[in-house]
């Protein structure tokens, strides 16, 4: 068996070294009902073509996004990630090596960390960012149980175009910690009411933006009047290109910004593993109830600057019960895969990345606004918007298939029954093409005839 | 004969002197390179990848248009490369040595696992596409959890958790779900090993639960009388760890399973340790209502640096139907699987699911390859590598047992635990020793963990050592030890001295933290 | 006025009806360097036995139990910037909470110097 070294006569050797007779004087705490005759049922092992052979056929009952025009958004966002990435992701001393406890032979992890939140810190204009969270709808979770400690206030307001996923997942972590979560309905328009929701028993306002439909909103108002009350602003944020060409979190008065790295550097994977950006102002009392790994900067004995991972009493490993959060793993690789696409780009790349994905969108948006049956919803967005159509969006999707085109989100899958089921959110990135965008306009005239 | 007129010697000087010559001018030393920050190599105006220039002009973005520096460097590719792969030498990892942390599983990550996640039909897909362009992405999520039923005998697993903390909330959740659904709004009592990973009482707390704590006996086990004193009409349950952090079988777990059932309690078990029973011991065998497996431990997706994880989680008959959405099912006519995402998908299903736990499916990128592993080795592999497991930890204990002090009696599962007995007077911590270990070539094991014993070390090799590695790493243990006896304790106190840095002031770090780089005052490229 | 102990490693100086508490330069140096100290509130009151502050070493969270009942009237505000005091001074300028005293009797409950000495040895 190709992954394990020892041989029959190895095991032998060891077996008479420890002193028994055979591997089942090891197992002898196994209770005997729970013994078995022999191995479980399933297929016994295969040569490595066989395998890839067996999994290649799953993949290509799958359509790969590169091999048709493309457009699915709402959360996860295809861009073009360079090789370098994905062949620097794959040296084995990045692959292989695990959480940095042992800084002295750990330097390559730590000070990617300290340069990835770095890199986050100022792309969300805020002053510090933790090491990761496992992806964006738990960041945004987090970040609300993170106000609402820093306040020590329970009641939380989400904005209704929060992305219906990390709404959710936020009521779900706040279940049973005695937080009020309040929401109001899916907004197409704004952030109509949200304002009224706040008074001085709020921890925390969540809005999303670009929201789930692309949306723009400035949170300069909203966060005024959140500050008024004592109240803190989280802004969200599920396509991090915006931060190249938008207004930051931390511009408009955000406390804490968090989002979805997924779109530098990691690509899309079926919806995991993305990486959650956390970042937040540079408050004691803040800093102290962070959630998640920090890598700080310090000295060795020689004087030589160095990293570790700091502010440790926050975490679970040793606060227990009473740790800011449970979480131990963070997403090292994609924190990785991320910073290694960051760099690449830089100042100049990413604000070009962010103004070609807007213009892509703003043609497109153009193109199909002009079809009959369709109308653009979204006056104000960074590379989506939402489309109402004349059919159910779900079907117009679905036929969109037939034609070779993966024309978006339908609003219905992600807010069944709130009487969106004519609304299609559509993304486009830099890697469109002009004739994407034509054969798009094509096809949803067909299918809306 | 014609002359070598070059005057290139060829003969070496064997005696010469180094002289104390330690500094070298760049930092650097031989090949491992020093190399500074980003922010310091880069500039705002590099950028290492090509784009076509925007048209400008056409905006929609309602006067909310960043201004102002953001302040990133970049790199071009060449540099972006060095860059990287310089700081990548200042790494340990599995591809380089011996691995010994403790209940981590630091296994061969294999390559063809990494071949598979790349396959454009699983890396390039997304979670919202229509359900019919993705069906074999659907097949590989239910091959995987079929594979983890079987190996548990457990008839439902929650595939979306992310790590295996989320994994453990996943599961916590299920059981107050479940405690709620009975209506049992007393029972907010977790009794929890005190050998537990951090993680277990962290996450019972965000799950509205307390924890109280079991002794361990004279064994390392679970003091069976402490634990029958403990049980009462306000358990929820139990969070046990199998075999435990200690590296010990809890043989009375069967017993406990009854005993928190007819309490009227849940079982939830830690798979951390899975790597020592799988396709050898079913949990679900053992009564368990609730297991989280780490796919990055015992499944060998690669640890990353730290992540991604993932922690599928299976539960029993009991609390299956609490199961967070969304959830694989198949359609009415049964030709199509369909992701459940809402409530409204679940309609006529016996589901009450707790909640999300994520955004989209789970960690697909980790599923192609925890597959890809389950596959190469089968049921039979599968059954050897946790022998395997087994077998090379007991090798180690009974190389190390009688220089080193082993924290319990017998023979272990996949790791073995020491305490710091055998360095009593020699001056030398735990953490020196394991500093020691550093300058031989070799990560440290697990120290300081589990708390239940003083000074501990922790060593799990896996099963992917070869009997030749683990007979140089208890050479080398053993060589430690004796000199640390021997009085020999100025090498431990100053190492390590041979890895790209000494040891790290993490007072100061904490003391003053510095989080992020931040431009000198006076850097021309920061915008006023 | 002499200095008494709690087994949690508490000191306590009585002086007239308030008393001063710190921990022991023992169990500062078996916490190791001290990073952080979190001190209660000023106006708040606690039974003896309660968890009162919170301190936090690179590797450890340590809780400080109030050895007496009272309410706090003071705190070492100098502890946030420098707590390293609590290792160079733990005795003295590395006190961390001032009570004023509910029942004074609960000192005859704690240890004297020697009998601390006793329970640490």
């Amino acid at each position: 068996m190709r992954y394990l070294p020892l041989t029959p006569a190895d095991r032998q050797d060891m077996l008479k070294r420890i002193g028994v007779s055979s591997i089942d004087a090891l197992f002898t705490d196994v209770p005997k009902a729970a013994e078995l005759d022999g191995p479980v049922d399933l297929p016994p092992h295969q040569t490595e073509l066989q395998v890839e052979r067996a999994l290649a056929k799953m993949a290509s009952e799958n359509t790969a996004a590169s091999s048709v025009p493309f457009f699915v958004g709402a959360g996860a966002y295809k861009h073009h990630v360079p090789a370098t990435v994905d062949h620097l992701i794959q040296r084995s001393e990045f692959l292989t090596a695990y959480t940095p406890y042992q800084p002295e032979i750990s330097q390559g992890t730590l000070q990617t960390l300290f340069e990835f939140q770095t890199q986050v810190a100022l792309m969300t204009g805020m002053d510090v960012a933790n090491a990761s969270m496992y992806d964006g709808s738990t960041a945004c979770a987090e970040a609300v149980l993170m106000a609402a400690r820093v306040t020590k206030r329970k009641k939380a307001v989400l904005a209704g175009s929060l992305h219906p996923h990390y709404a959710e997942t936020t009521r779900t972590s706040a279940k049973y910690l005695n937080i009020d979560i309040a929401s109001s309905s899916p907004d197409l328009d704004g952030l109509s009411g949200i304002a009224d929701a706040i008074d001085d028993e709020t921890a925390c306002v969540v809005i999303q933006t670009p929201d789930v439909f692309g949306r723009l909103h400035d949170l300069t108002e909203i966060s005024e009047k959140a500050h008024a009350h004592g109240a803190l602003v989280i802004a969200v944020f599920a396509e991090p290109v915006s931060l190249g060409l938008v207004k930051s979190p931390g511009e408009m008065g955000a406390d804490i910004a968090v989002g979805e790295g997924q779109g530098i550097g990691v690509g899309l994977n079926f919806g995991g593993p993305y990486v959650g950006l956390f970042a937040c102002k540079n408050d004691r009392n803040f800093i102290r109830n962070l959630p998640g790994r920090l890598a700080g900067e310090t000295v060795d004995a020689d004087g030589r600057r160095g990293y570790v991972l700091t502010l440790s009493t926050r975490e679970q490993h040793i606060r227990r019960d009473k740790a800011t959060s449970n979480i131990c793993t963070n997403s090292g690789l994609c924190a990785l895969a991320f910073t290694i696409h960051m760099t690449l780009l830089g100042e100049k790349g990413l604000t070009t990345l962010a103004q070609l994905n807007h213009e892509t969108a703003c043609d497109l948006a153009d193109r199909l606004d002009g079809v009959d049956g369709a109308e653009l919803l979204t006056d104000t967005f960074f590379n989506e918007f939402a489309l109402r159509l004349s059919k159910p969006a779900a079907d117009v999707v679905d036929a969109l298939v037939d034609k070779g085109i993966l024309g978006g989100v339908p609003a219905s899958r992600l807010y069944p029954g709130a009487g969106l089921d004519d609304v299609l959110i559509v993304a486009a990135t830099e890697t469109n093409t002009e004739d994407d965008l034509a054969a798009f306009e094509i096809a949803l005239r067909e299918v809306l005839s | 004969m014609s002359m070598n007129t070059q005057g290139r010697p060829t003969r070496i000087e064997h005696d010469v002197d180094p002289g104390g010559y330690e500094e070298t001018l760049s930092g650097s030393r031989g090949l491992d390179q020093a190399e500074a920050l980003l922010f310091e190599r880069g500039s705002l105006d590099v950028t290492g990848v090509d784009l076509p220039t925007p048209k400008g002009g056409k905006n929609r973005l309602g006067g909310m248009k960043r201004e102002g520096q953001i302040g990133l460097p970049g790199l071009a590719e060449p540099e972006t490369m060095r860059h990287y792969v310089r700081l990548s030498r200042k790494n340990y990892a599995i591809d380089l040595g011996l691995y010994p942390l403790g209940s981590c599983t630091m296994k061969h990550n294999p390559r063809l696992n990494e071949k598979v996640a790349r396959m454009p039909g699983f890396a390039d897909i997304h979670p919202l596409q229509p359900e019919k362009t993705v069906q074999g992405a659907y097949k590989l999520i239910e091959e995987l959890a079929h594979w983890l039923m079987v190996l548990t005998n457990t008839p439902a697993v929650a595939m979306s958790p992310k790590a295996g903390a989320h994994g453990e909330f996943c599961g916590m959740m299920a059981i107050r779900a479940a405690l709620d659904a009975r209506g049992e709004t007393g029972r907010r009592r977790v009794l929890v090993p005190e050998s537990a990973h951090g993680t277990n009482p962290a996450t019972a707390v965000q799950c509205g639960f307390f924890t109280d704590e079991i002794p361990a006996d004279e064994t390392g086990r679970v003091d069976m009388e402490a634990f029958k004193a403990k049980l009462g009409d306000d358990v929820a349950g139990i969070m046990l760890t199998n075999p435990n952090t200690c590296g010990l079988f809890e043989r009375d777990i069967r017993e406990i399973a009854d005993l928190i059932h007819e309490a009227g309690g849940y079982f939830y078990c830690d798979g951390a340790n899975f790597n020592a029973i799988m396709g050898r011991v079913r949990p679900g065998d053992l009564g368990i209502d609730a297991m989280h497996i780490n796919l990055h431990k015992t499944f060998s997706t690669p640890h990353g640096g730290g992540g991604p994880g993932s922690g599928p989680t299976v539960f029993s008959k009991a609390l299956a139907p609490f199961a967070p959405l969304p959830f694989i099912v198949k359609t009415a006519d049964g030709a199509q699987l369909k992701m459940a995402e809402n409530t409204s998908d679940i309609d006529g299903l016996d589901a009450k699911p707790f909640g999300r736990l994520t955004a989209f499916h789970g960690q697909m990128g980790m599923f192609t390859r925890a597959l890809t592993y389950m596959m190469s080795h089968g049921s039979d592999g599968l059954k050897q590598a946790s022998e395997d497991a087994v077998l090379n930890a007991n090798y180690i204990l009974a190389r190390l047992k009688d220089v080193m002090t082993p924290a319990f009696e017998g023979t272990c599962m996949h790791e073995a635990l020491f305490d710091d007995r055998f360095l009593k007077d020699t001056g030398v911590t735990t953490l020196d020793f394991a500093k020691a270990m550093i300058d031989e070539g070799y990560h440290p094991m697990t120290m300081y963990f589990p708390l239940v014993v003083h000074g501990a070390m922790l060593i799990e090799p896996t099963e992917t050592e070869s009997k030749s590695g683990l007979d140089r790493f208890c050479d080398v243990l053993l060589g430690l030890s004796e000199a640390a006896i021997a009085g020999e304790g100025g090498r431990f106190k100053a190492a390590p001295v041979h890895a790209p840095m000494r040891r790290l002031d993490e007072t100061r770090a904490a003391r003053s933290p510095v989080l992020r780089w931040t431009p000198p005052a006076d850097d021309p490229q920061v915008a006023e | 006025m002499s200095v008494k102990y709690t087994k949690d490693h508490e000191w306590v100086k009585l002086d007239g009806d308030t008393v001063t508490v710190g921990i022991t330069a023992y169990a500062a140096e078996q916490l190791g360097d001290v990073v952080f100290v979190e001190l209660p509130d000023v106006g708040k009151t606690f039974d003896q036995g309660d968890e009162m502050a919170v301190v936090e070493s690179v590797k450890a969270a340590s809780e400080v139990y109030a050895p007496v009942s009272g309410e706090v009237v003071a705190v070492n505000g100098a502890l946030e910037g420098e707590p390293q005091k609590v290792n160079e001074s733990a005795d003295a300028d590395g006190w961390f909470v001032q009570l004023k005293l509910t029942d004074k009797s609960q000192l005859d409950d704690l240890m004297d110097e020697a009998a601390y000495a006793a329970h640490i040895s």
